[in-house]
């Protein structure tokens, strides 16, 4: 029996230590949630483009995507947006009601830096120490073994980082290390705190990692498919984390952005592509998987003197996965009049992203609301999660 | 002889570890070995003295992408995107392989790694063409001459740099009332308007002077990244064509005219002397001071800089209105610094470098170092981002990372364990540092590679 047909079996169990939100415990450790980090700051209007604005066409010039009639021209959600066209993985998703979209959101910060901005998005505190996904992996409910959390990298990002153990992983080129060195350099490692973690998270990953091929790019454009893929790998293992983050970069479109093709065009498409990968390789666990992905800002709405887009302020967040109550997009728009822009540039946030983030891990985590509120994202008592985001 | 603390830290945590006999040559003035090394000229590292210039590297990249495109008749050069990285690709190989040839050879690593210092704060990435065969001039051209020098003029020679230009778009970035721009409003085809692109000088402020906490405005990031259009690169087609190809180049027709105000400063100079004059008040500000001041207490002393020890190394750098070697010198005298080993965790790159000097030996191949460092998650030359590679051990202390360096540390083993006395060899080269715990499980590896392994796989070899 593994660990998760246990957990289900023994859920009155849990029930009568006094967790009423065990109730509906059919889910709670079936459920995977997968974070991907768009760094470098998505530009939402090319994503998500806003084709029923009457502004979007003036507003975006030679960036706007045609609403239709063309090859290139954007995939429609409803009357009011539509998706790029590189995102016919994420289009189809959609129409099954497994994608849902929130637009014109951003995280608290207000200044326009990446790096202040993406430590922001990680650890939802201006004050970077450790990830809001590592607090919330602390207050998980359920009986926990093993590291619940995984890096599909060689850094873990610090949305993960904290004091509840999370592993990582990577593919390489060297050839394995033999488990006879390995069990020695444990022993080296034996007085070393922080050393005897490490390795033994290290090698339980490569334990669940054993069953993967070899084959594949390491690195280059291709490699996020191939990390999405892995990720899937790693949380359908029975004794695998739950918990995944994924990372790409190359949003930071300043120059040459593009429309419907180009540069940002080609980046989407890769997303898209991982996403597809994550999807296949997680087979029937998608039915019990959310998929957030976000970035650290947007982006101008004018383009700038070089063909880009320079830093901005609210973006948009996207939902997928069969536990999501998709086919949707929330959030109440702003427009992109003139007079509606923040600070006369930006698209201005309507809706704090920790919102989003918040009612993901209450219904589908099943995270306690004061742990939410206090300690996963401190002082957000204000910040009301969004309700019915996740499949009843 | 037993290698005392001092000797050790000068090594291995201001220097780019111990070579064997290093800590022995050190001598008992270990503060006095580091001071030496920033005296006199810079003369670059035989390694990296004959690779071609950035703008020999970019005029042969402007030349190929500049090409009319080849006629059918000629399939072999047909895909231009094959041509650049054939230009860009050995560029970036050689400069690599050169940069750690140096590093594992050089006599004065206390100097070598305030280069790669520099490097990183000054952070472009090879990951964007043309910038991929241009990273290491910005290291070898801007900052390795001015190391030692002071900091205004490492600053401006930085970016003057094509990498640097290139990197943050600023070739594009245009006065939406220069010359230029007024021309095409009358021409005016399309709809695509003339304007700034705010990269440039938003990275300025927040990466390479003041710091994200130094207390500039939007309207500052404008106002500097107004002043700054027309910093460019020569070469270029047609109307376009100005000054040397690959070299920096002031095009004027592209300067927005008029005064600009920066941090309450209005700023009447015309042309190229506005943004000089911008950026050497920059680089006197005491945020500047103390951002350099934190940066490089992390960076040698500790991940989590104390007040007194930051204080101290922003006083000395205000004090010479910010020269560098007085700076280093206050850095080298924080009492802190000298009281405990070990305090730094590696990054990939100060363990791969330190690996080749224990063993004595440089790489032997290019692809040595670019995909061990790939593999280690710190591909070189290629931080990813404009803010360079993080500087604090949680970022590098994950599970996988440390397995990659098992990997490499085993694979070394393998390779040139064979002759190696590992204990021995442990104790040449970190010396006090090197404990009794490790001793004993080295010594007892089943073979000499295994033992290599173990010792560059060891709690010590991963810090610094």
């Amino acid at each position: 029996m593994d660990r998760r047909t246990f957990l289900t079996a023994t859920g009155a169990g849990v029930l009568a230590t006094g967790c009423p939100g065990l109730v509906l415990a059919r889910a709670s450790t079936d459920a995977r949630l997968v974070v991907v980090l768009l760094r470098g700051a998505l530009d939402g209007l090319a994503a998500v483009p806003p084709v029923g604005d009457p502004d979007y066409q003036r507003q975006r010039g030679p960036l706007a995507i045609p609403v239709s009639g063309s090859a290139g021209s954007a995939l429609p959600l409803n009357t009011d947006f539509a998706l790029h066209p590189a995102l016919t993985g994420l289009h189809a998703a959609y129409k099954q009601q497994q994608l849902l979209v929130l637009h014109a959101t951003a995280t608290a910060y207000r200044a326009r830096s990446h790096f202040a901005g993406q430590d922001w998005l990680e650890t939802a505190v201006g004050d970077p120490q450790d990830g809001w996904l590592n607090r919330a992996l602390a207050v998980l409910p359920g009986a926990i073994t093993g590291e619940q959390g995984i890096a599909l990298s060689s850094r873990v990002p610090l949305v993960l980082r904290g004091d509840t153990p999370v592993t990582s992983w990577a593919p390489s080129r060297l050839p394995e290390v033999d488990a006879d060195t390995l069990d020695r350099i444990a022993m080296l490692y034996a007085d070393d705190p922080v050393l005897s973690v490490r390795l033994a998270e290290a090698r339980n990953a490569d334990q669940l990692a054993g069953a993967m091929d070899g084959t594949g790019p390491v690195f280059g454009p291709q490699s996020f498919a191939r990390l999405a893929e892995a990720a899937g790998r790693f949380l359908v293992a029975p004794d695998g984390p739950r918990v995944a983050v994924l990372e790409t970069t190359g949003w930071d479109t300043h120059a040459n952005q593009g429309a419907a093709q180009g540069q940002l065009a080609n980046r989407l498409t890769g997303l898209d592509q991982g996403l597809s990968a994550l999807r296949s390789s997680l087979g029937s666990s998608w039915r019990d998987t959310v998929v957030v992905i976000a970035t650290e800002f947007g982006r101008t709405v004018a383009v700038n003197g070089s063909r880009g887009t320079d830093h901005g302020t609210a973006s948009c967040a996207l939902l997928l996965g069969g536990a999501v109550q998709g086919g949707r997009v929330l959030g109440e728009w702003p427009g992109l009049s003139a007079g509606s822009l923040y600070q006369g540039r930006d698209l201005r946030p309507t809706t704090d992203l920790r919102a989003l983030l918040k009612g993901v891990l209450q219904a589908h985590l099943l995270i306690d609301a004061g742990a939410l509120e206090t300690r996963v994202f401190p002082d957000s008592r204000q910040v009301r999660p969004l309700q019915g985001l996740i499949r009843g | 002889m037993d290698i005392a603390k001092d000797q050790v830290i000068a090594a291995n945590r201001f220097g780019l570890g111990a070579r064997p006999g290093e800590l022995a040559a050190i001598g008992a003035d270990a503060r006095g070995w580091l001071l030496d090394q920033l005296d006199g000229p810079s003369s670059p590292p035989a390694a990296v003295r004959n690779l071609p210039s950035s703008a020999q590297v970019l005029a042969e990249f402007q030349a190929v992408r500049g090409a009319r495109r080849p006629g059918a008749a000629d399939p072999a050069a047909r895909d231009k995107g094959q041509q650049i990285r054939g230009v860009l690709g050995p560029a970036y190989r050689d400069q690599v392989f050169a940069r750690y040839r140096a590093a594992a050879a050089t006599a004065q690593p206390f100097r070598e790694r305030l280069v790669h210092f520099w490097t990183n704060h000054f952070a472009v990435s090879a990951d964007k063409p043309p910038v991929t065969g241009l990273a290491g001039g910005l290291e070898n051209e801007a900052i390795r001459p001015r190391v030692t020098g002071n900091f205004a003029d490492l600053l401006l020679a930085v970016e003057r740099h094509p990498s640097m230009l290139l990197y943050l778009d600023n070739q594009a970035s245009i006065g939406p009332n220069s010359r230029l721009a007024s021309r095409a409003a009358r021409f005016r085809r399309g709809d695509r308007k003339l304007d700034i692109n705010e990269n440039f000088g938003r990275e300025i402020l927040e990466l390479h002077t003041l710091g994200v906490d130094g207390g500039y405005t939007q309207a500052d990031v404008i106002g500097l990244a107004t002043a700054l259009t027309g910093w460019s690169v020569g070469g270029g087609q047609g109307r376009l064509r100005a000054g040397t190809p690959g070299e920096f180049e002031f095009r004027a027709a592209v300067h927005e005219p008029g005064t600009r105000r920066v941090l309450g400063k209005s700023y009447s100079q015309g042309g190229v002397d506005q943004g000089e004059a911008i950026l050497r008040d920059l680089a006197r500000h005491p945020a500047t001071a103390r951002f350099i001041a934190t940066k490089l207490v992390r960076h040698f002393v500790a991940d989590d800089p104390s007040p007194a020890a930051v204080a101290a190394v922003a006083k000395a750098y205000q004090a010479s209105d910010g020269d560098l070697t007085a700076t280093y010198t206050a850095l080298v005298s924080v009492p802190e610094a000298w009281r405990d080993e070990l305090t730094k965790w590696k990054t990939p790159h100060d363990y791969l470098i330190s690996g080749l000097r224990a063993l004595n030996a440089g790489p032997q191949r290019p692809r040595d170092v670019v995909g061990a460092l790939m593999l280690m998650g710190q591909p070189a030359y290629r931080p990813g981002s404009p803010a360079g590679w993080p500087d604090r051990a949680p970022d590098w202390a994950g599970a996988d990372g440390l397995m990659k360096r098992i990997e490499w540390a085993t694979a070394v083993g393998a390779r040139a364990g064979s002759g190696v006395d590992s204990v021995a060899l442990g104790q040449a080269v970190l010396g006090s540092a090197f404990g009794d715990h490790s001793k004993t499980w080295i010594s007892r590896a089943e073979s000499r590679s295994q033992a290599l392994a173990l010792l560059l796989a060891s709690p010590e070899f991963q810090r610094r």
